[in-house]
């Protein structure tokens, strides 16, 4: 927590005066016993009733200075929990955006939206408490116990038995209960998991009639779930009848004390009413501080999780400042005229993933040309996406270099880099919004015609034609009101429009039919520019007029070469091919 | 459907939950009292002892003593009602707690697939998890605190009453101040609140969209863009934060200068009382102490009733759940499917989702035993439906569907759904070791026959290379499974069942072709014999089925095999010829 108090530092003011007011509120709270002294013994036992008025005026006095200071409080620590929020809020935002597709495998998606989401709310709630009340309560309670010595210390001295006894109790039983509340946590989930499981899976369950056998499982869950709760319950009851014996035990010794001291003439009757009032004071202000100490626990433990999400450095740097990639271009001016052709190199790549055993790509090297078209086909997992991912810089390779246009992709500044790259995801991903504001992902200020030619390209066209309102037509969140093949299709042209120099379909047909696929690819094929393509697919008929294929096994090049070549030489591509293929010289 | 409860119907099914606790309850309200009663009873007490503390030498001790001695009585009986209350409360919330997920769960497991697909799980999952948690400390919590809320102010009153009637009307007439004034505040906050919320929502789902696609957001270098709106966002949230938060966190130090008010009102005139000789000191300090004790309840009253509402409409959304219409349940007379040869015949068949959008319509099949029947289609034609209808996920609208000359609607679910073995394209595994997702339709099989049907789906060597080979747990989702592997469980589990009758969905889809080549070998050997249902993408599939139904939109429009249909030059003609165009 304490490191991201940093997010405090624009509201140093605020911070230091809310709780600054907060005590000063507190203060006149302790005067009002005292004041009821006077009342009693000097009005009531002197029959005064100026002074009692006077003295009444000056407690609404003190009670409305006490108002305007809390006001006051109240509004600095709120405009310093909010403000402190937002700014944690705008770094972890910056810093998740910085995190490359690594540490985003790693961490997870959902668990990056609960940090950004409900963690920094609980931690705003934390620091909006402890500025509020975490300075006022523990001030009342040795405040409520300074002022009962002020009128006598022998009554008092039950105070110093009091309060470390409430502490115990009052801690104690959170201590104890606080990690069994987080068992009963752990169980809810587990019946949520249960309860979730069956939704998503129910044609699954009824298919092999497992309602009975899941029912008996939620309702274990359930009742294990119960009987912690019931558990817990029963040490938390124990916390008022508690403290509600210690605090009035205090009162009977405090009236026993009080009366020999009266006796005595060492004090008042209106002080010994001061004392018991004191009393009463302290239970008050220890439930709230009991309480507040489990949102601060809370919160800690939110910012602690945030804290881990700061540690988390980018995997992949940008290049060193001040170096662009023309300069560094510069520098493989002297090689070979024909390599100026070269759109993209591969030399001795290799790559692990963080956590992962094994090299998931090894010893991958070949050249596309300017203008080609590469395949790229294997079986799941053999690394086909992870080549692609190499080229915009989504993972680093962890050997050897990837070139584009001849110079290390490290060297780009990345936006330079990414500009050039035109991205078609496996998962079609599209945002809410109209499919204008969709394709101008691609573009920021793409033309109407730029939108339906890449719409066109993409066998988008005829779709989004057809929907109410064209380009205006509503995208809902994720693109759910949309078909599994249009959202592919709709990322195709957002890709398209900005006119890449290197487009990449990464298995990103796969919801197409064939009929549509093939139409696909002659229209890109057709386009003006000159682009290099790479196509990854597990269909042989998406990537077998491709000017070189690379098949992949298992992280290895398993071949290079045309779809004549390959059916030739390379035992892996034939048998893909076969498998599909399998009767189309009888059929076809 | 269910209708709309209203809060009355509501408030008396929640009853009948609470009916099954009656004894705590009774025990609960009792001790309450009980408490309250005692708790009002001790300022007396110490007002009385008090006032036999009148000045140096004028204390009566021994009467102090008797007061003491009464005073640790009454301590001791309201902490121990006070305990007692809390069990019998803890008892009955969470027993009703427990009642009510477990009948909303057996619920779930009823509901007609219709309900299920057609609404958000997330939204299922939170009525029998959050809403009810929310239900039962609203309700039963806030019940409680309503209850002892009242019987305290009423029985302040009353004691003040027999006490000094002047005192009193200062009281009754300032206190609710602080209630109004609490009340001023929250209408006033209230549209800030609903602002602040709507502002939070809308960065939560900024958030979720970014974050989710932040894969395509660094593609595109839109990370400066998406830092631009996001700002706009949390600057308005920061905003509209701020003056919610401030302005509702006036409430407490308003209502407690209300408080302080009382106080000084009741200490003034008290002391004018006093000194007329009305009351006595001791009497004063407790009507002080009555003065603090009765506006408590009634600043948390307003609070309480809004949580009292709350919970009403939790309830009401969790009966809306629990009232939702059953499937048809299987019929009285049902009978078990028995002896599947594999004979499924479709006779006029109509079917559609939603009534206005007809789907299929008057649809006629016949299935001899051992026939293959491949389902294709270009994408979101509603291949599915076909499975939704053979497995009884839904029931047709007209005509009817036969396995072995029996209508399915006239034999139980079970026997039925048994006769299939069904892999669906969206894998799902229950969490658990990879045993108990393979066993699921066989609990009783024997580890060689699990091993055996691993190896026949080519499953057998990746869960052998797994840190606890059939006993690793599958983390949620299968999140340490591939797709690929996914499938392969999910075929394992079928392999082992060996049903009578087939339906794969697009099932290997995101297998490699090599394995597929291989799991199709295996399936190929289970298919013998054996009616199958395929949904498939695959050319070889289809071109080896015996029957291809042809989808487009929902309707079925052609039916054939691969020669005639190619034959007929329709649909299906030129779907086919599309794989191999240029």
């Amino acid at each position: 927590m304490g490191k991201l108090m940093v997010y405090l530092k624009g509201y140093k003011k605020e911070t230091v005066l809310a709780p600054l007011f907060k005590m000063l509120e507190a203060s006149f709270e302790l005067l009002i016993p005292l004041v009821m002294v006077q009342i009693i013994d000097r009005g009531i036992a002197g029959a005064d009733r100026g002074f009692i008025f006077r003295m009444g005026l000056l407690m609404i006095t003190l009670g409305m200075i006490g108002l305007v200071c809390s006001i006051t409080a109240q509004y600095f620590a709120a405009k310093a929990a909010v403000g402190f929020s937002a700014q944690l809020k705008h770094s972890l935002f910056a810093h998740i955006q910085s995190l490359s597709f690594s540490e985003m495998d790693v961490i997870g998606t959902s668990t990056l939206i609960t940090r950004m989401t409900s963690d920094v709310n609980q931690v705003q709630s934390g620091v909006n408490l402890i500025l509020r009340l975490f300075l006022r309560s523990p001030f009342i309670v040795v405040g409520a116990m300074v002022m009962a010595f002020t009128i006598d210390t022998k009554a008092a001295a039950v105070f110093t038995v009091t309060i470390p006894l409430l502490c115990v109790v009052v801690f104690g039983i959170m201590l104890i209960s606080m990690p069994l509340y987080k068992k009963v946590q752990a169980g809810l989930d587990k019946i949520l998991k249960i309860t979730r499981e069956n939704l998503t899976g129910a044609r699954v369950v009824r298919a092999f009639h497992k309602e009975e056998a899941e029912i008996h499982g939620f309702e274990e869950g359930n009742r294990d779930l119960t009987k912690m709760q019931m558990f817990v319950g029963r040490i938390s009851a124990l916390m008022n009848p508690v403290t509600y014996i210690i605090i009035n035990g205090a009162v009977i010794v405090l009236i026993h004390t009080g009366a020999w001291q009266v006796d005595q003439g060492y004090i008042t009757q209106g002080e010994v009413v001061a004392l018991v009032n004191y009393m009463s004071q302290i239970l008050v202000e220890l439930i709230k501080l009991a309480n507040l100490i489990i949102t601060v626990t809370k919160a800690f433990a939110c910012a602690n999780r945030i804290q881990d999400i700061f540690e988390t450095e980018p995997g992949v740097r940008p290049a060193p400042a001040g170096q662009s990639a023309k300069k560094a271009g510069k520098r493989e001016k002297g090689e070979a005229e024909e390599d100026k052709e070269v759109a993209v190199s591969f030399e001795q790549v290799g790559l692990t993933y963080k956590n992962a055993g094994a090299e998931s790509l090894t010893d991958i090297s070949f050249r596309a040309y300017k203008g080609q078209t590469i395949g790229i086909i294997g079986g799941t997992g053999s690394g086909k996406s992870s080549i692609v991912h190499l080229i915009p810089r989504f993972y680093d390779a962890t050997r050897g270099t990837v070139k584009v246009d001849g110079v290390d992709v490290k060297e780009y500044p990345l936006e330079e880099l990414r500009a050039k790259i035109g991205m078609v995801m496996q998962k079609a991903v599209l945002f809410k919004g109209t499919v204008r504001d969709n394709l101008l992902w691609g573009k920021e200020d793409a033309t109407e015609e730029e939108m339906w030619k890449a719409l066109e390209i993409s066998q988008a066209k005829e779709f989004v034609e057809t929907k109410e309102g064209g380009l205006e037509a509503e995208v809902a969140q994720g693109g759910k009101n949309l078909s599994g093949g249009q959202k592919q299709r709709l990322t195709i042209a957002r890709a398209l429009i900005r006119k890449p120099e290197i487009l990449i379909l990464d298995d990103s047909a796969s919801a197409l039919d064939f009929a549509t696929d093939a139409r696909l690819r002659k229209a890109i094929r057709e386009m003006e520019e000159k682009i290099t393509v790479f196509i990854v697919s597990q269909r042989a008929s998406s990537i077998q007029y491709a000017d070189s294929i690379i098949v992949m096994d298992d992280g290895e090049v398993a071949g290079i070469g045309t779809h004549e070549e390959l059916l030739e030489n390379c035992g892996v591509y034939k048998e893909i091919y076969d498998s599909q293929f399998k009767k189309e010289g009888r059929a076809g | 459907m269910s209708g709309r409860n209203s809060q009355k119907d509501i408030f008396f099914k929640v009853m009948g939950y609470i009916k099954r606790y009656w004894i705590y309850l009774g025990v609960s309200i009792l001790m309450a009292a009980l408490t309250v009663a005692l708790t009002l009873y001790l300022p007396i007490l110490t007002g009385d002892a008090i006032d036999l503390i009148i000045d140096k030498g004028l204390v009566d001790f021994p009467g102090i003593m008797v007061i003491l001695e009464k005073m640790a009585a009454a301590i001791g009986v309201t902490a121990a009602a006070q305990w007692l209350m809390n069990v019998c409360n803890n008892k009955m919330t969470y027993g009703i707690v427990r009642d009510i997920r477990n009948e909303a769960f057996r619920k779930i497991e009823k509901l007609p697939l219709k309900y299920i697909d057609s609404h958000p799980y997330g939204e299922v999952v939170s009525r029998v998890i959050a809403d009810v948690d929310q239900f039962a400390d609203g309700l039963l919590m806030g019940f409680t605190q309503l209850f002892t809320g009242v019987v305290t102010i009423l029985g302040t009153l009353a004691i003040m009453l027999t006490v000094n009637i002047g005192i009193t009307a200062v009281v009754v007439c300032i206190t609710p101040v602080s209630f109004l004034v609490a009340n001023f505040i929250a209408k006033k906050t209230f549209h800030m609140f609903h602002r602040q919320s709507e502002t939070r929502a809308e960065q939560t789902a900024f958030i979720d969209e970014m974050i989710g696609g932040q894969r395509v957001v660094q593609a595109f270098g839109y990370e400066e863009n998406a830092m631009e709106r996001f700002d706009e966002i949390n600057g308005r949230l920061q905003e509209c934060s701020l003056k919610a938060i401030f302005f509702s966190s006036i409430t407490n130090p308003a209502t407690r200068f209300v408080n302080s008010l009382v106080y000084t009102g009741v200490g003034i005139t008290g002391a004018f009382f006093a000194i007329r000789g009305g009351i006595s000191v001791g009497m004063l300090s407790c009507l002080l102490t009555y003065a603090n004790q009765y506006t408590k309840p009634f600043n948390e009253i307003s609070g309480v009733i809004t949580e009292l509402q709350n919970a009403l409409a939790c309830a009401g959304r969790i009966f809306e759940l629990m009232e939702e219409e059953p499937q048809v349940p299987d019929a009285e007379n049902a009978l078990e499917l028995r002896d599947v040869r594999g004979n499924v015949s479709l006779e006029k068949v109509s079917f559609s989702y939603v009534p206005d959008k007809k789907l299929i319509q008057g649809f006629n099949l016949c299935v001899e035993p051992g026939q293959r029947v491949a389902i294709v289609g270009p994408t979101g034609c509603g291949k599915t439906t076909v499975i939704n209808l053979l497995m009884r996920f839904y029931d047709v609208d007209q005509g009817c569907i036969r396995v072995e000359g029996t209508d399915i609607r006239d034999v139980t679910r079970e026997s039925l759904r048994t006769a299939y073995g069904m892999v669906l394209q969206e894998t799902w595994l229950k969490t658990g070791t990879i045993r108990e997702n393979i066993v699921m339709g066989r609990p009783d099989a024997t580890e060689e026959e699990i091993v055996a049907a691993a190896k026949a789906a080519h499953a057998h060597s990746f869960i052998k290379r797994l840190p606890e080979g059939y006993d690793t747990m599958i983390a949620e989702d299968g999140g340490n499974l591939s797709q690929g592997q996914k499938q392969l469980l999910c075929i394992t589990r079928v392999m082992l069942c060996q049903p009578d009758m087939l339906i794969l969905d697009e099932a290997t889809s995101s297998i490699d072709t090599r394995t597929e080549l291989k799991i199709q070998n295996a399936f190929a050997k289970l298919m013998e014999g054996r009616t199958s249902f395929i949904v498939a993408h695959r050319l070889s599939t289809i071109q080896e089925a015996d029957i291809i139904l042809v989808m487009k939109d929902g309707n079925i429009m052609e039916q054939g095999n691969h020669e005639s249909l190619l034959e007929k030059g329709g649909f299906y003609a030129q779907l086919y010829q599309s794989q191999f165009a240029v």
